[in-house]
């Protein structure tokens, strides 16, 4: 038996999982927002060439955060990984879609000049951005509507429902929260890797989108507050208990989603950060190439997604037609054996991993200028 | 229960999306490697043509590495989208090296990926050298891990049902971590990707000696192609050998299958080397039949007998009805709520996979009857046709590597390449280690049917239970999308190798002129 009792295990496990989405958000969400505001604010070849290598050396790391996200939801939480990726199948399919052409675009397109070819890989490019900003967040807008799946006795799990009752009014809502939070971040970032007319253009795209994510945000926190029903666990739940989801009891009630805000104030701290981030970045933009607009947006990234993730808890995925399935951090987890073993790789690899991406960050530090991209035409992309 | 139409199609949209991902996973292998061994060799003579040659393989890696990424994403979600109630039955087992392959293994070759191709003016010549190595390893590592959770299917080893939760849960991770198929298949797959390397370098080599152009790099490069290309073959045929050795250990069905061998023999078993295996019949026609040769393979005795299938049927049979035993106590079991399987009823509910494979004729598996106890028993004997002759070409396959391996480490020593008769064989021998490694994975996956997880899950078992509508959707999707990007991706290989190495007409400040020009 490891030596940490399971219900502190699967708390550390829920926050190593929202640690990981946050890496992925904060790190390949500005090659996202980079990738979506393309067409924007970059015009002439050289400018498309710069903001490509803005991301070019770091895109492919930063990409793992949402593969390990992955991978740890798989062991750690193996009926949310069950249940969402085939209860989500076709936005995910979409998802996937994106995620497969944007190497390609990113790698391809520089390699051969003819127009047609960097245009095309251009439209990819950009899609590449804008799918999966928009779908995470429609996700993430129905976990609080709550997904009409059930188990049955053997947990084999059955949904109604398909991809267009995803996109519902709230949920497209949430979907431009995302895009307006990556699109800050990635402006930022290219208005900080770049210079000329491209970085500026790039750092007045991140206020704009700073000034709508925080009227989005807002207007998401009001929604949720008064139109959208949460849901509570009745009674009590064993947290050491085995992870089988049927044995609970879950009721819906008004206003629910805050009431971790209520219980434990100090979590205010989530919502709080989202909005001084966005502020900071804004305040901060006007100085070119500004690393503090690009740290303050970044921090803005991981208030957001941590306040997502505080308010659901402790719900990973609510069930809409068979609340009692709904799969929550007491019951929906690996064993104690696996979230340990886990735990231990994870304590022992995530530092090594974050010092060596530090050590290439620094060492491709400076911006691309539209010098070097035109003299190494053929090392950079 | 998930349809079976489902299923189908879910198991053909792996099995695509699979060997399509495995296109592009043994050429990043042995061409990481290759790349490491050509920069070592700049670092220590200082000689840039080898500088030139790492950033000319290195453009063609670059094009397949993003594809390896592009379509490897795929498979990590799949398991997820296609294969939920595998997910949840095993995930406690199967996630936890999935998880550490990208902790340990992608961050590694993804972050220093970027490095490798924009860090050659901003880090000195160990510093680069020291990344294109961590790129290598973070591959090979990264292969380490994915054929762990994949030998686990095929031995699932260190683990055992939970009736409180309804799946398997781990009870020793050093079991799955030491699991000998794993340690087998790791040494085999790694080494087909290297010689893939070896043959990829190999043959545009040759194409343009053929062509006169670019001798110089060329012939560096086949040389070094030579040498770690026939070492590497060794590797697959010795270490493949290893691999029929496993599994002839905990797979008998599968090798019984891969030598449509229907009937026990007396040891030592002999090895079919030609024949059409019959599945009507239980015969094979037209046999060349080597006496003792499986049997050593397999068995590594003279005297241990190799079952065959007709045998191991009866075996199944068996074990479905000790499974039912076990159905029966875990429904018990289950209205106890008990959290573990007391010991006495281990030993049943250890073969409550099979029984699972009877809700295939009904879900009340209990009420079988001995006619659908009987199907399900021959339900266990995978394609024999398939798997006797993909495992043939890929064993021939392995044996002309070598000869091909040998005669250009030869003809390289004694500075004898340019034999057009060789060249051409060797630019004709480019796609054979693809076809090679294909069918390795079709005699390993396809070899496992009907389990997902060997004695455990049957496959049918494992899908998610979609709308078939959404699984034609994205099956069709993959079969469009990854079709053009073949073709996009070949189209651009073509137009470098035809490029060629870069001849620096009026070199950057920062870049040494070649040693040698050519062309
Ligand atoms: C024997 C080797 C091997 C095998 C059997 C597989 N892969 Fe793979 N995979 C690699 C070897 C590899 C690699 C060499 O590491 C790749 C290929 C090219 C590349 O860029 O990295 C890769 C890339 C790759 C990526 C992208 C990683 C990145 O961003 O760097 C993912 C998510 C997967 N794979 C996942 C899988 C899954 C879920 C598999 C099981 C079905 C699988 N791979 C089979
Ligand atoms: C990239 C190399 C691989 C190739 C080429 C490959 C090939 C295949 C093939 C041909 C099938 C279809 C068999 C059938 O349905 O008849 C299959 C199925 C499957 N394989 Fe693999 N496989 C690979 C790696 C893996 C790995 C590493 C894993 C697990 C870690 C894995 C897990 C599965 C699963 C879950 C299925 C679906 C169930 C089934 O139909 O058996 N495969 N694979
Ligand atoms: C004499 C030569 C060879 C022998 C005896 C051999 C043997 C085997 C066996 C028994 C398997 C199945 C393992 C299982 O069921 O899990 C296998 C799989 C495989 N083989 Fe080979 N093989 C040979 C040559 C090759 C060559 C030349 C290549 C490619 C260049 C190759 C690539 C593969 C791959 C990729 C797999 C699937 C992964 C695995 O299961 O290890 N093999 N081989």
């Amino acid at each position: 038996m490891p030596p940490i009792d399971y219900a502190s295990l699967r708390l550390l496990w829920w926050a190593f999982l929202g640690l990981l989405l946050i890496g992925f958000a904060v790190t390949d969400g500005f090659d996202l927002g980079a990738a979506l505001l393309q067409p924007f604010i970059a015009r002439t070849d050289s400018e498309k060439r710069m903001l490509l290598n803005a991301i070019g050396p770091v895109w492919e790391g930063n990409q793992v955060w949402f593969i390990l996200g992955g991978g740890a939801a798989f062991a750690a939480w193996p009926p949310l990984y069950a249940v969402s990726f085939s209860g989500f199948y076709l936005a995910m399919f979409l998802v996937l879609a994106a995620l497969i052409l944007r190497p390609v675009a990113i790698t391809f397109r520089s390699k051969l000049q003819g127009a047609g070819w960097r245009r095309g890989w251009d439209w990819a490019f950009f899609v590449s951005g804008l799918v999966p900003a928009l779908v995470f967040g429609i996700a993430f807008g129905n976990l609080f509507l709550g997904v009409p799946f059930r188990f049955d006795e053997t947990l084999r799990v059955a949904y109604e429902g398909g991809l267009f009752g995803l996109l519902n009014p709230w949920a497209l809502l949430c979907g431009l929260v995302s895009v307006a939070m990556l699109a800050m971040h990635g402006g930022n970032w290219v208005a900080l890797k770049t210079e000329g007319a491209l970085a500026r253009r790039a750092g007045a795209a991140a206020s704009w989108a700073a000034m709508a994510l925080v009227a989005l945000f807002s207007l998401a926190g009001l929604w949720l507050a008064i139109g959208i029903d949460g849901y509570v666990i009745q009674g009590s739940i064993d947290r050491m208990g085995p992870s089988y989801p049927l044995n609970k009891s879950v009721l819906r009630a008004a206003g629910a989603w805050l009431d971790t805000y209520g219980t434990h104030p100090w979590t205010m701290a989530a919502p709080a950060i989202a909005y001084l981030g966005a502020g900071a970045s804004l305040a901060l933009h006007r100085a070119v190439r500004s690393l503090p607009a690009f740290l303050a947006s970044g921090i803005s990234v991981a208030g957001i997604v941590a306040t997502a993730g505080i308010s659901l808890f402790p719900f990973l995925l609510p069930s809409s037609i068979d609340p009692r399935s709904s799969l929550t951090v007491w019951d929906a987890s690996s064993s104690p054996a696996t979230l340990f073993i886990m735990l231990v790789a994870t304590v022992i690899f995530l530092p090594i991993v974050i010092l060596y991406t530090g050590w290439v960050f620094r060492v491709m530090r400076g911006p691309v200028t539209a010098e070097a991209v035109e003299r190494e035409e053929d090392t950079l992309y | 229960m998930a349809e079976l139409d489902v299923v189908e199609l879910s198991r053909l949209q792996f099995a695509l999306t699979a060997l399509y991902h495995f296109l592009f996973v043994p050429l990043t292998l042995g061409l990481s490697v290759l790349l490491a061994v050509m920069e070592s060799v700049y670092v220590m003579t200082g000689r840039a043509i080898w500088r030139e040659m790492t950033k000319f393989w290195g453009t063609l890696f670059g094009i397949n590495f993003a594809m390896g990424v592009a379509t490897g994403i795929t498979m990590e979600f799949q398991f997820g989208t296609n294969w939920a109630y595998y997910s949840h039955y095993v995930g406690d087992i199967f996630g936890a090296p999935l998880a550490i392959e990208g902790l340990m293994a992608f961050f590694l070759e993804a972050t220093f990926i970027g490095l490798f191709f924009f860090g050659w003016n901003r880090l000195s010549r160990l510093g680069h050298l020291v990344v294109t190595w961590l790129v290598a390893i973070g591959s090979n590592l990264s292969a380490l891990w994915i054929l762990i959770a994949n030998a686990w299917m095929q031995n699932p080893v260190g683990a055992t049902f939970n009736p409180a939760t309804m799946r398997m849960e781990v009870s020793s991770f050093f079991d799955v971590l030491f699991n000998p198929v794993a340690q087998a298949k790791f040494v085999h797959t790694v080494s087909a990707g290297y010689v893939t390397g070896a043959v990829f370098v190999l043959s545009i080599g040759a194409f343009y000696l053929l062509r006169g152009r670019h001798r110089e790099i060329a012939r560096r490069s086949i040389t070094v192609a030579a040498s770690f290309g026939l070492a590497s073959a060794l590797s697959v045929v010795v270490l493949g050998d290893e691999s029929g050795y496993t599994a002839g250990l905990n797979q008998k069905m599968k090798i019984a299958a891969i030598e449509a061998m229907w009937e026990t023999e007396t040891p030592p078993a002999g090895f079919t080397l030609f024949g059409f295996p019959d599945r009507a019949t239980e015969t094979t026609r037209f046999e060349i039949h080597v006496p003792w040769v499986l049997g050593l393979i397999a068995t590594r005795s003279i005297d241990e007998p190799v079952e065959g299938i007709k045998d191991l049927v009866a075996t199944a049979e068996r074990r479905i009805r000790n499974g039912l035993t076990g159905y029966k106590d875990l429904e018990r079991l289950r209205a106890e709520r008990a959290q573990a399987v007391p010991p006495e009823m281990q030993e049943p509910i250890h073969d409550l996979g099979y029984a699972l494979l009877l809700k295939r004729w009904r879900p009340d598996i209990g009420n079988a009857t001995d006619e659908q106890v009987h199907q399900a028993a021959l339900s266990t004997v995978p394609d024999v046709s398939v798997l006797f002759w993909s495992f043939r070409f890929m064993v021939g396959l392995g044996f002309y590597f070598i000869l091909l391996f040998a005669l250009a480490f030869y003809l390289a020593s004694r500075r004898e390449l340019e034999r057009r008769w060789f060249l051409r064989l060797a630019l004709c021998s480019l796609p054979l280690p693809w076809i090679a490694a294909e069918l390795g994975w079709i005699v390993a996956e396809y070899g496992r049917q009907p389990w997902i997880i060997d004695g455990v899950l049957p496959t049918f078992l494992g899908a998610s239970s979609e709308p078939i509508g959404d699984i034609w959707f994205s099956l069709i999707g993959f079969v469009l999308f990854y079709s053009t990007l073949a073709v996009i991706d070949v189209y651009l290989l073509v137009k470098y190798i035809g490029l060629g190495p870069k001849q620096p007409a009026a070199p950057a400040s920062n870049r040494l002129a070649p040693a040698t020009g050519d062309d």
